[in-house]
C-alpha cells in the first residue's frame, strides 16, 4: 500500500499534550470535535489546514505524556495517513497501532515542511519526491504488523475473537 | 542467568522463562480505567460485544480527573462509568475517593501482580513490586474483557540510590535529577528497577514518587523489591495478607545500571515545558509565582502534605502566589484533618480542595492565566498541561512549593524555610 501527500513539520517533544490539549477533555467523548483541535497547541494553523492524507513528520520522542489513546485517534480522524518521527514514546506507539495509524521510526531531518513524500508500508521506504530522496523506515515489530494489517485491535479482535498474534 | 524483577514477574504468569525483547500474552491481574480514558474503552468493549469483565473486583473505574465534574459532558462520561460498573460488577471508584494511583496502591496492587491501567502513570503501583504500565483505552477494554493483555518483555534499567539526603531534599528531588540526567526518553520501554541503600531506606511514599515519574524518563514501569516496608504498608492499609517477599535474582542481568549518589543533592526543579529540563531550585530562584500546586499522584501523600505544612505552620503565602492543596485521596485527606494539617493550611492562606487530580491536568481547579507561572508537586510541565498554552509550569517538590508559596518566587527551601515558626 503506498500513502502519498505532503508533510507537516513538527519538533521535537511533540506530547499528548500538545495534540489532544487537556483543556479540551470533556470533548474526548465527541473525537469528531476534539479532531478540530488537534496538535492546536503545537501548530495552530495544522487542523484547519490540513488536507486528508496528509503526513505528520516530527522529531525526537513524539506522542510523550499520557496514556490518551485519543491522541492517535484524532490525528487519524483528521484524515493524516501516517505519522513520521526520529522515535516514538512507547505508550503512544502502541496506541497508534492498536487504532491502525501507521507510525514510522525514520530519520525526519531531512523532509521540509510542504514536501510531498509518498510511504510504501511493504518496502519500508519514504520517498521524498521533492526533493529525490528515498529513506528507508525501521520496521514494525512483526505482532504490530498484524495489528495494523487488521485495522487495528478491535478489529483484530472482531476477526478472531481473541489475541492471534503468532507470527510466521 | 536470574531473572530482573519485571521478568520474574511476566515469568511467573506465562508460566515459563521470559528474555527481553519477546512477546508474550499474559493474564493480567488488576485493571484501570479513569474519566478521559474510560468511556472510550467502554465504547470498544461495546462495538466487539464484550460488554463483561472478568475479574469485576479488580476491575476499578476511577472518576478523579474531573471530581467533582464541572460540566454535563463529563458528567455524562461519569455516568457511563457508574452504569458500566453496576452492570459487571466492576468498582466504581467515585469523585469522593481520590486520584487513581494512589487509590490503586493503597487497596488493589499487591507484590508479583500484572497491572494495567489506562493511565500513563499507573507505574506507580511498580514500587509495590507490581509489573504496572499505563496503556491506552482499546488495550485495557480488552484486558478487562479478556483477564490477558500482550507485552513485550522489556530490557531492564537499574537505578542503584546511594547516600543520604541532606535536609529539605526528598525523593522528588532524586528523581527530577534522574531524569534530567537521563532525558525523557532515556528509558524508553524500559523497566526501571529501584535498589541499593538509600532506596532500602525509603519509605513507601517516596517510592511512590519514583515509580510514578518512571514513564517521565519514557521508562515502561518502575519497580521496586518488595520487603519490610512494603509488609508494613501494607498492613498499614488493612491487607497485610496481600505481602510476598519479591526481589530479583542476584545475578539477574541487566541492559543498563546507573549509580546515583544523593549526598550533596539540592533541591530541583524542571522547568517549562519538558521534565527534563532540570535545574538546582537556587537556579531557578527569584522566578516569580503566581500560583503553587500540592498534590498529584506524584506527592500528595500525607508524608508530603506533613512536610508542606511544617513549613507553611506559622508563616503565610505571599499575597501575589495563590496556593492549592489537593489530597491525593480520601485516607489522606482524613490523616491530614486528624493531623491538623488542613488548618495549617487554609490558616497559611491555602485552599484545600476535595481529593482528585485537582489542577494536575488542566481541567479545571487551578487553571492558569495567561502568563502566570506556576510551581507544582505534580509529573508534568508539558505545554498547556494546567490548561493554558500561555502559562509556564516548574515542578518541584513538597519543600520547594511550599516554600515558594511563601516567597512569592521560586526559592530553595533550605534558604531558612525548614525551620519552625510559630
Ligand atoms: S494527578 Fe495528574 S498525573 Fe496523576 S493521574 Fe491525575 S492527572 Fe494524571
Amino acid at each position: 500500500m503506498s500513502l502519498k501527500g505532503k508533510a507537516w513539520k513538527f519538533g521535537d517533544s511533540i506530547s499528548t499534550d500538545h495534540i489532544a490539549p487537556g483543556r479540551y477533555f470533556h470533548l474526548r467523548t465527541n473525537l469528531p470535535e476534539l479532531a478540530k483541535h488537534v496538535l492546536e497547541d503545537a501548530d495552530e494553523s495544522f487542523a484547519a489546514g490540513l488536507e486528508p492524507g496528509d503526513f505528520v513528520v516530527a522529531g525526537r520522542n513524539f506522542g510523550l505524556g499520557s496514556s490518551r489513546e485519543h491522541a492517535p485517534r484524532i490525528i487519524k480522524l483528521a484524515g493524516i495517513n501516517a505519522v513520521l518521527a526520529q522515535s516514538f514514546a512507547r505508550i503512544f506507539f502502541r496506541n497508534a497501532i492498536n487504532v491502525g495509524l501507521p507510525v514510522l521510526e525514520v530519520d525526519t531531518s531531512g523532509i521540509e515542511p510542504g514536501d510531498q513524500l509518498e510511504v510504501d508500508l511493504e518496502a519500508g521506504e519514504v520517498r521524498n519526491i521533492t526533493r529525490g530522496e528515498t529513506l528507508a523506515f525501521a520496521p514494525l515489530p512483526p505482532v504490530m504488523v498484524k495489528i495494523l494489517a487488521d485495522g487495528g485491535l478491535v478489529e483484530h479482535f472482531k476477526k478472531y475473537g481473541d489475541f492471534n498474534l503468532k507470527s510466521g | 542467568m536470574g531473572s530482573t524483577l519485571a521478568e520474574k514477574i511476566i515469568a511467573e504468569h506465562v508460566g515459563r522463562d521470559v528474555a527481553p525483547g519477546e512477546i508474550v500474552v499474559t493474564g493480567v491481574d488488576v485493571t484501570a480505567l479513569q474519566d478521559g480514558t474510560g468511556p472510550l474503552a467502554l465504547q470498544q468493549l461495546e462495538e466487539l460485544d464484550m460488554v463483561r469483565a472478568v475479574n469485576p473486583g479488580r476491575t476499578i473505574l476511577f472518576m478523579d480527573h474531573a471530581a467533582p465534574s464541572p460540566r454535563k459532558e463529563l458528567s455524562n462520561a461519569h455516568q457511563v462509568l457508574r452504569s458500566f460498573a453496576r452492570a459487571t460488577g466492576a468498582v466504581a471508584s467515585d469523585i469522593n475517593e481520590g486520584v487513581c494511583h494512589q487509590r490503586l496502591v493503597e487497596s488493589y496492587a499487591s507484590p508479583g501482580d500484572i497491572l494495567i491501567g489506562a493511565d500513563s502513570h499507573t507505574c506507580t503501583s511498580g514500587a509495590l513490586a507490581a509489573f504496572a504500565t499505563g496503556m491506552g483505552s482499546t488495550d485495557v477494554a480488552i484486558g478487562i474483557a479478556t483477564g490477558r493483555t500482550w507485552l513485550k518483555v522489556p530490557e531492564t534499567l537499574r537505578v542503584v540510590v546511594s547516600g543520604e539526603f541532606s535536609q529539605g531534599v526528598c525523593a522528588k528531588d532524586l528523581m527530577l535529577h534522574l531524569i534530567g540526567e537521563l532525558g525523557a526518553d532515556g528509558a524508553t520501554y524500559m523497566a526501571m528497577e529501584f535498589t541499593g541503600p538509600a532506596v532500602e531506606r525509603m519509605n513507601m511514599s517516596e517510592r511512590f514518587t519514583l515509580a510514578n515519574m518512571a514513564v517521565e524518563a519514557g521508562g515502561k514501569t518502575g519497580l521496586f523489591a518488595a520487603d519490610a516496608t512494603t509488609r508494613a504498608y501494607l498492613e498499614e492499609q488493612g491487607r497485610g495478607e496481600d505481602y510476598r517477599q519479591l526481589g530479583p535474582d542476584p545475578d539477574a542481568a541487566y541492559t543498563l545500571t546507573l549509580n546515583v549518589d544523593v549526598d550533596g543533592l539540592e533541591p530541583t526543579v524542571a522547568a517549562p515545558h519538558t521534565v527534563d529540563n532540570t535545574m538546582t531550585a537556587a537556579a531557578a530562584a527569584g522566578r516569580q509565582v503566581q500560583q503553587v500546586f500540592i498534590g498529584s499522584c506524584t506527592n500528595g501523600r500525607i508524608e508530603d502534605l506533613r512536610i508542606a505544612a511544617s513549613i507553611l505552620r506559622g508563616r503565610e503565602r505571599h499575597p501575589h502566589t495563590r496556593l492549592i492543596v489537593t489530597p491525593a485521596s480520601r485516607r489522606v485527606y482524613l490523616q491530614a484533618a486528624a493531623e491538623g494539617l488542613l488548618k495549617d493550611f487554609v490558616e497559611a492562606g491555602a485552599i484545600v480542595t476535595g481529593t482528585g487530580c485537582g489542577a494536575c491536568v488542566g481541567v479545571h481547579g487551578g487553571v492558569l492565566g495567561d502568563g502566570e507561572v506556576c510551581v507544582s508537586t505534580q509529573n508534568r510541565n508539558f505545554h498547556g498541561r494546567m490548561g493554558n498554552v500561555k502559562s509556564y509550569i516548574y515542578l518541584a517538590s513538597p519543600a520547594t512549593a511550599a516554600a515558594t508559596a511563601i516567597a512569592g518566587e521560586i526559592v530553595d527551601p533550605r534558604e531558612g524555610y525548614l525551620e519552625p515558626q510559630g
